[in-house]
């Protein structure tokens, strides 16, 4: 199978690489592109701290060979920083203390931006079904849980707690 | 004062990297970046236990994009360490890259050093190692048996010999035997945990990057134990620690999992060897089968009880499977031993705590290394005295709780006792409705209540 050469929109440049048949989009954007939020937890999809948005869904960075996402829109953390729905977001992170590592931060991140996209209202159940793909190994979850609802609480003018 | 005055006890403190962890920016040592760099892999033995008849690099030598191929024999200084050495433990007994012998399934026998990943997987797969397969213990108390297979000559018995000469790290105080025939009740179990991957979402991993040409190298590094690496790189390599430079950071999860001290030292003489920077970062697999793992324990509880819920006697047998080589089992099992006999005041106290030698993956620190498995023992025996002389569990624990000024098993007293304030408060918070004479106990004074 042969290189080719791909184009891609990553958080908002348009990049152009030669890859080989199963270079991953992981290794383009943490190596290539030095987007260091792309994190390597298993590089074989248990993990989701490489958790990036394509095209509008959350897709593992690792499992995605570069030439089958010729032409997609992707997002990591990076270019999340500059929207405001993320700022919100990362408030909730710093006051309900979601992160302690911070090695599964950024892949959570972008798996709830994903989840807050396709559904703003989530309930908890729906949330933790929005999560079941990031492994946390710090925070037994809840207080990320607790975070998106506080999040979630904001966004629809309630009081979160 | 009420603690909500207070500026810093009882207030949250807010992590340091948390501003960063959220935005994605924290540099963990995988995110430096640094031009060049090459990557290390790790042939891995395929026994759990065998000789080494011959080690054949020549075929991975002449893989593709591969720069440097490192042995037993490239190790200028020490062939064998032990990461505690600095600290006066020991014998060294583990090797860094193995010779004559491997002792586990996964041991380090010939690093790989090439320009991609890649490159030196396929070349670490194309070494070729002739073994002779031997018979192999993986059970404790196999081990301990006679006629089973010696792990290592520096254990004949397969278990650790103590700087004091003794095969246990003990506490001897009072009679037990004696207060067993005074006592109402005997209640005696056997409790057991298999060992547990603390599986940080970061695996282990370091870079090694040479600093010009008068033989610096810094080490950026997730170990748990930037000192204890240093030394132990320093040594391994013959170079005095003024040559290293070991940079730490935020780790990506540790839970102790990061105390095995094993990628730097290699990953630093490949970054010499080649004067080229060089990354070895475990994969997954390696993180879950390679890295140490907490130890297997086997917990023996022999304890005499009165009627009225006194324990006047506790009897302690325990084994810590170390895997094939010491690491700082001896270190976790002396801590067991300050733990055990669990925050109770207990007037004759025996404990023998023995590290014992399996061909299994070493063992190390996890999350209160050498105390959960001593707790999860203690604890369920405690209920199960409750049971047998038919008390309630917890007023079973109020009673023989410590309390301030009591001597301790390990001949010190107690100081700062809280135990029987925590306990009512637990009750409290669980509904626990407790009997009047119990809610007023306290650890200041054994009479109140
Ligand atoms: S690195 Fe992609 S799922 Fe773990
Ligand atoms: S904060 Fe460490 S893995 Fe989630």
């Amino acid at each position: 199978m042969a290189s080719r050469i791909v184009s891609l929109k990553v958080n908002g440049q348009n990049e152009e690489f030669i890859v080989g048949a199963l270079t991953s989009l992981q290794d383009i954007l943490r190596d290539t592109l030095n987007y260091t939020s792309v994190k390597e937890g298993c590089r074989q999809g248990g993990c989701g701290s490489c958790s990036v948005i394509i095209d509008g869904e959350l897709r593992l960075s690792c499992l995605t060979p570069v030439q089958e996402v010729d032409g997609s829109e992707v997002t990591t953390l990076e270019g999340l920083n500059q929207s405001n729905s993320i700022a919100a977001l990362q408030q909730q992170f710093i006051d309900k203390y979601a992160a302690q590592c911070g090695f599964c931060t950024p892949g959570m991140m972008v798996a709830i931006q994903a989840l807050l996209d396709r559904n703003p209202n989530p309930s908890r159940d729906e949330i933790t079904e929005g999560l079941a793909g990031n492994i946390c190994r710090c925070t037994g979850y809840l207080p990320i849980i607790k975070a998106v609802e506080g999040v979630v609480a904001e966004m629809s003018g309630a009081s979160g707690d | 004062m009420a603690i909500k005055d207070l500026k810093i006890v009882g207030q949250p403190v807010k992590l340091r990297d948390l501003d960063t962890h959220v935005t994605g920016e924290t540099v963990y040592y995988e995110d430096i970046r640094v031009p060049r760099m090459l990557h290390l892999k790790m042939h891995r033995s395929i026994y759990p236990h065998a000789k080494i008849l011959n080690i054949d690099t020549s075929e991975a030598k002449s893989s593709a994009g591969v720069v440097c191929v490192l042995t037993h024999e490239d190790l200028p200084g020490k062939k064998k360490y032990n990461g505690l050495a600095g600290v006066g433990v020991g014998p060294e007994d583990e090797s860094v890259l193995a010779f004559e012998k491997v002792r586990w399934k996964g041991e380090s026998v010939v690093a790989v050093i090439a320009e991609t990943p890649k490159q030196a997987e396929a070349a670490a797969a194309k070494v070729k190692v002739d073994y002779e397969e031997l018979p192999a213990v993986f059970d404790i108390m196999e081990a301990l048996k006679d006629g089973a297979p010696v792990v290592t000559d520096h254990w004949p018995n397969n278990h650790y010999i103590f700087p004091d000469n003794h095969r246990a790290a003990q506490v001897r105080y009072g009679d037990v035997e004696k207060a067993f025939a005074e006592a109402d009740h005997i209640v005696e179990d056997v409790y057991q945990t298999q060992p547990i991957e603390q599986a940080p979402l970061e695996t282990n991993g370091c870079i090694a990057v040479p600093e010009g040409g008068d033989g610096r190298i810094t080490v950026y590094s997730n170990t748990q134990g930037l000192q204890f690496s240093l030394d132990v790189t320093a040594d391994i390599l013959g170079v005095p620690t003024s040559k290293l430079r070991f940079i730490g950071g935020t780790v990506g999860g540790g839970f102790g999992g990061k105390v095995d001290l094993q990628p730097e030292p290699i990953t630093t003489l490949a970054a010499m060897r080649t004067g080229r920077p060089v990354k070895f970062k475990y994969t997954r697999e390696e993180e879950m089968r390679v890295s140490s793992s907490r130890s297997a324990w086997r917990v023996e509880i022999k304890d005499g009880v009165m009627n009225d819920g006194r324990i006047i006697a506790r009897k302690i047998t325990t084994y810590q499977d170390s895997g094939a080589y010491l690491r700082f089992s001896s270190y976790g099992g002396m801590k067991h031993c300050g733990h055990m006999p669990g925050p109770y005041t207990i007037p004759n106290v025996w404990i023998d705590s023995i590290v014992v030698f399996t061909n299994r993956t070493p063992s190390n620190a996890m999350r209160g290394f050498g105390v959960m498995a001593g707790s999860f023992a203690l604890e369920v025996q405690m209920d199960k005295v409750a049971e047998t002389i038919g008390m309630d569990p917890w007023e079973l624990r109020l009673i023989n709780a410590y309390r301030e000024g009591d001597m301790k098993s390990h001949q010190k007293e107690v100081e700062d006792a809280g135990m029987v304030e925590t306990i009512l408060a637990a009750a409290k918070l669980a509904g626990k409705q407790l009997p009047e004479e119990f809610q007023k106990m306290s650890s200041l004074d054994r009479k109140a209540g």
